[in-house]
């Protein structure tokens, strides 16, 4: 191996391969965390869905099944974006690259800005657990637990997002400054390992919060 | 023999303050936490002695009720978040794991400077609702209490100790990685040396448990600030779910204290024996069953909580269950012993008083895991006495075990023998008197965290109270000729124990680097005798 | 009474199981304590180091002993686990002659309610013999009953009832504790449990002093509840109630207009009143609004108990009659 091709690998590890390898394993061991973590969550929705399955089903009518739907497919297209991307770094395509993460960097923009404009919808109508909660009817109580978690689980993943985000725009500018080659792509590769899982855990939300109890 | 002094190593590699802020040895980070968890332990240590002396007598004459009360809980607090859960895996794990499995470092070694970061930053939140009038909710949260009646400084410790929880789980995933990634040329799985085993379990569970904690103190803080409603009854919330959540990591979290521990002693054990551990596979195999069966038991907490009477059974036996590995553990250390050649420095007599602490807290879990016998004794001080020889009885006792072991290699300087013999004989008795009444007073049905109490109790809060004064001194002790062995101690060689394993290979202290030359390994661990070479 | 006393009183039926097994547990865990001491201590010593430079022997280990001494602590502890089980099924399940006080608890005082009217605070009085069973909620955060000379403890939980049973066996007064941290007074969230003879009890329950004398039932409290609050405008055993009739359906099932359905108990009473519309019956309008706020939990319990007696055999016929 040339020095140059080596100058990335730290004092501490023996090979690139290794380095590569411990920084995959490292991901993976992280998003197990991240599975924990929003598991918590996801226990308390099922545990009150199922207490109160009326008024999670009435309470998810005021969200917007289009709106979901419109950014799980804006997710999915940026899953694949970001696949690509990788397969760029592979290659050592440093403009696809670049290209690549600058698409899917514009596709997570996008999702949060529709839900910045749902959230700012829900305030308007008065559906932000707290003080100025609003709800008619009988399940008001009820309704309540049911935005808390849709804010706590939809905003947990918001920043999630707004990480990932941040994180592309780290590859975008290191990519630039040719910091990646086929030999040396790790940084990309569990970027976009985060950025999958952080889609993964909204092809879970949205069934959960949108769809489930609508009757037609 | 001063001019050893000569040789470069990682405490004179390099000099200053920033050099130790900004380091990414893994071994110097393992010193800031040693410092940090020192401060926190002696922070906790006074709640401590304040609440001991309030309960020598029946009525309330030290301190007022929401003194004591706080006074409980911060005592739990820092205890448990900011001194058991880092202590042996934060310094211990963070100097050995790379030397015993022959690697350079840490598997991500920023991360681990970044999470002693994350600690401070949590401690700094915990210590700052300390100083703003503490908080006394109990140190388990339970709502609603602490989300609509507490008026202390919840907040921050719930900011406190979410941060802190990320310094664990930063700390677990790079020890799996390099556990995973980092060994040396034949070091394969069946030759890990049985701290790793340990260390490795323990990561599991903070990598698995502690995202869990960090939610529900999340959940926690949102209800509190925002009044949402989760786990608040009259809003059709369920303050029994935040016990489940709480425990799930909880209950980990006493193996998160005590695995370590168990490490320590096999280490130990062996190499004061001259010889094999017994049944390496058996010990190897249950810390990874008591971190897993560890994570199915939470339930047992809430015995008496309305929950169902089929999911109490349930939680039960799997209770009985996780307590045949630790078993296990204890009757392989005593036979490790068989024809061994024992002696006795401090480092031996923790561990044995770790056995016989840990044999008692462990079979006073059975009584907690009885269903029909729970009902009586939870929320007692038998449990107050259980959790104790468990957590301070073991945990503690093994981190002292560590301490006196790895001392020279820490720091290349031997410490009073015979200081540190006293030491350990003081805190085991300490520790007896302090917490065997507490059986007592539990059974005959003292509940915990009571600020005044009938006077029929007195007898034995008093023996308990006497008990911890000698117990004080025995933790004292070692701060002193510990202190005084980093100047003045006589120098120690690479291997003074004449122990088997890696870290004895390597000067004390070591270099940078951790060794001059990467380590082949060629044998099971703990094979006695050790080569003439390893022998320095 | 000894001077220094290892277990505490003991007065009830349980208290004598649960102290066989504790006992049956000390000496178990002093056999296997002082087993591994002293087995330890024995081969610290025997095996000694005699030279420097001495190294152990090479012992191979067993596969068969390691199994030995994982499955027999096991078998052990599964027996533990059957026998500390079969106590723990019997303090679940109170006897269907089970006498009914209610208990809440609030920050930091025990309120106990005998059906017959008396009311007390922080002070209970049972008779001996009897076996008593405790509905207990909580107006705030969460306690926990507990009475150590009845070996018995129970969570006292806010928003839901849980149920513990005794029946004393000695005549005597026992301490009762709040053994569940619930703030600044918890420790003095205290009292006692008076034990009395049957007729003595009678008596104290009859009598002692007029405001005594004078207090209504708890049944006829509620009755009075159910007639201030309106709930008989549509709770009417007529057709064409707006509500349904609650004539006879406590320990009976309802089913709901979504499809489930449940036996009738205490706290699906409870929950009907304060949440109506979470579990509706079906074939009704979701029309009943909430009562949270405007009852407590005491006079849920009174309404409670008044709904439970129209399910009793007299009222059922009543009914009928009409």
């Amino acid at each position: 191996m040339t020095t140059e091709s080596t100058a990335h690998v730290a004092h501490h590890f023996d090979t690139a391969e290794q380095q590569q390898k411990a920084a995959t394993f490292g991901m993976w061991v992280f998003l197990i965390t991240e599975i924990m973590m929003f598991g918590g969550l996801f226990t308390a929705y099922i545990v009150y869905r199922w207490m109160y399955p009326d008024a999670f089903a009435e309470a998810s009518h005021h969200l917007d099944t289009q709106l979901g739907a419109l950014n799980t497919a804006v997710l999915l297209a940026s899953s694949l974006t970001m696949a690509l991307a990788v397969r760029a770094s592979q290659l050592g395509e440093k403009k696809q690259l670049i290209r690549r993460l600058l698409l899917t960097i514009a596709l997570g923009s996008v999702f949060l800005g529709v839900k910045a404009y749902e959230y700012a919808h829900k305030f308007e109508e008065g559906l932000v657990p707290g003080a100025f909660f609003r709800f008619d009817g009988p399940h008001a109580h009820h309704a309540e637990l049911f935005f808390s978690l849709y804010f706590g689980m939809t905003g947990l993943h918001a920043v999630h997002m707004i990480i990932g985000v941040g994180i592309l725009g780290t590859l975008t500018w290191m990519a630039a400054r040719n910091r990646f080659s086929p030999a040396y792509y790790t940084p990309v590769e569990i970027g976009g390992l985060y950025w999958h899982f952080v889609d993964l855990v909204w092809i879970y939300l949205f069934p959960l919060l949108y769809l489930l109890g609508r009757h037609g | 023999m001063e001019a050893a002094d000569t040789r470069e190593h990682y405490l004179n590699a390099d000099y200053g303050v920033k050099s130790w802020l900004l380091t990414t040895d893994h071994k110097r980070i393992g010193l800031l936490y040693l410092i940090s968890i020192t401060l926190m332990f002696l922070l906790g240590s006074m709640f401590a002695v304040l609440i001991r002396l309030e309960l020598l007598t029946p009525g309330g004459d030290l301190v007022q009720a929401d003194t004591y009360n706080r006074l409980f809980t911060m005592h739990g607090i820092v205890m448990i978040f900011f001194f058991l859960v880092p202590s042996i895996p934060a310094v211990f794990g963070n100097f050995l794991v790379p030397i015993m499995i022959g690697a350079r470092d840490l598997a991500f070694p920023r991360l681990n400077l970044l999470s002693w970061y994350v600690f401070m930053v949590g401690a700094a939140f915990t210590l700052w609702a300390v100083i703003t009038g503490g908080v006394d909710t109990g140190w388990t949260f339970y709502t609603p209490y602490s989300t609509t009646a507490s008026h202390s400084q919840v907040l921050w410790t719930a900011i406190g100790i979410f941060i802190t929880g990320f310094s664990s789980i930063l700390t677990g995933l790079n020890f799996i990685v390099t556990i995973h990634r980092m060994r040396a040329p034949g070091m394969t799985w069946m030759r890990l040396p049985l701290f790793i085993w340990a260390q490795y379990a323990t990561s599991l569970i903070m990598v698995l448990g502690t995202p869990v904690l960090a939610i529900t103190v999340f959940m926690l803080f949102l209800e509190r600030v925002l009044g949402l409603g989760i786990f608040d009854p009259a809003l059709g919330g369920d303050p029994i779910l935040f016990q489940h959540l709480f425990w799930f990591y909880s209950h980990p979290a006493v193996y998160i204290m005590v695995l370590p521990s168990m490490g320590v002693v096999s280490e130990v054990i062996t190499c004061f024996a001259r010889k094999q551990i017994y049944g390496y596979k058996f010990v190897a195999i249950s810390s990874l069953a008591i971190a897993l069966l560890g994570f199915l038991v939470w339930g047992h907490h809430m015995f008496t909580s309305t929950q169902s009477v089929y999911t109490a059974l349930v939680f039960s036996v799997l209770s009985f269950a996780v307590a045949i590995p630790s078993a296990v553990k204890v009757f392989n250390w005593t036979a490790t012993l068989y024809k061994g050649a024992v002696t006795f420095e401090a480092p031996m007599l923790f561990a044995m008083g770790f056995i016989g602490l840990f044999t008692i807290g462990g079979l006073t879990g059975l009584f907690l895991a009885s269903l029909g016998l729970d009902v009586h004794v939870h929320d007692t001080y038998f449990v107050v006495a259980h959790f104790h020889y468990i957590m301070v009885g073991g945990a503690l006792m093994g981190y002292l075990g560590a301490v006196h072991f790895w001392w020279p290699k820490l720091f290349g300087r031997m410490y009073s023998e015979w200081a540190a013999r006293v030491a350990a004989v003081l805190v085991f008795l300490g520790f007896n008197l302090t917490f065997f009444p507490q059986f007592v007073l539990g059974y005959l049905g003292m509940p915990r965290r009571y600020h005044v109490y009938p006077e029929e109790f007195q007898v034995l809060n008093v023996m308990s109270t006497l008990g911890a004064s000698i117990l004080g001194l025995g933790y004292m002790i070692p701060l002193v000729y510990l202190t005084w062995s980093l100047s003045r101690g006589p120098r120690a060689g690479a291997n003074p124990w004449h122990a088997a394993g890696l870290e004895w290979t390597t000067p004390s202290p070591p270099p940078t680097e951790n060794f001059e030359t990467v380590p082949v390994v060629t044998e099971e661990p703990y094979s006695y005798p050790i080569s003439e070479a390893e022998a320095v | 009474m000894s001077k220094f006393p290892l277990f505490p009183e003991a007065a009830s039926t349980m208290a004598g199981q649960v102290d066989l097994l504790y006992t049956f547990l000390v000496s178990l865990s002093l056999v296997l304590s002082v087993g591994i001491a002293a087995t330890l201590i024995m081969f610290a010593v025997r095996y000694r180091r005699r030279a420097d430079g001495q190294v152990g022997d090479k012992v191979k280990s067993s596969t068969a002993l390691e199994l030995t001494w994982s499955l027999i602590p096991l078998g052990v502890s599964m027996f533990i686990f059957a026998w500390a089980a079969q106590i723990y099924v019997a303090m679940a399940r109170p006897p269907d002659d089970a006498h009914e006080i209610f208990v809440v608890g609030k920050q930091w005082m025990w309120k106990l309610q005998h059906l017959e009217g008396r009311r007390e605070i922080n002070e209970l009085h049972v008779p001996v013999g009897q076996p008593i069973k405790l509905t207990m909620t909580s107006e705030d955060v969460i306690h926990s009953f507990y009475v150590p000379a009845f070996r018995v403890k129970a969570d006292v939980v806010p928003g839901r009832y849980n149920t513990l049973w005794f029946e004393a066996t000695e005549v005597g007064s026992y301490h009762l504790f709040c053994a569940e941290y619930c703030g600044t007074e918890h420790s003095q969230m205290i009292g006692s449990v008076h034990v009395m003879e049957q007729a003595d009890f009678q008596a104290w329950l009859s009598g002692g002093s007029s405001v005594a004398a004078m207090a209504a039932t708890v049944e006829e409290d509620g009755a009075a509840l159910f007639q201030s609050l309106g709930c008989a405008t549509c709770h009417k055993d007529a057709p064409g109630a707006f509500g349904p009739s609650l004539v006879g359906i406590y320990g009976e099932e309802v089913r709901f207009a979504d499809g489930t359905s449940q036996v009738v108990d205490d706290s699906y009473l409870r929950e009907s009143i304060l949440d109506p519309t979470t579990r509706l019956v079906a074939g009704y309008q979701p029309l009943m609004p909430t009562f949270r706020g405007q009852v407590d939990e005491e006079k849920l319990l009174r309404l409670v108990q008044y709904i439970k007696s129209l399910s009793e055999e007299g009222a059922v016929a009543d009914a009928a009659g009409h």
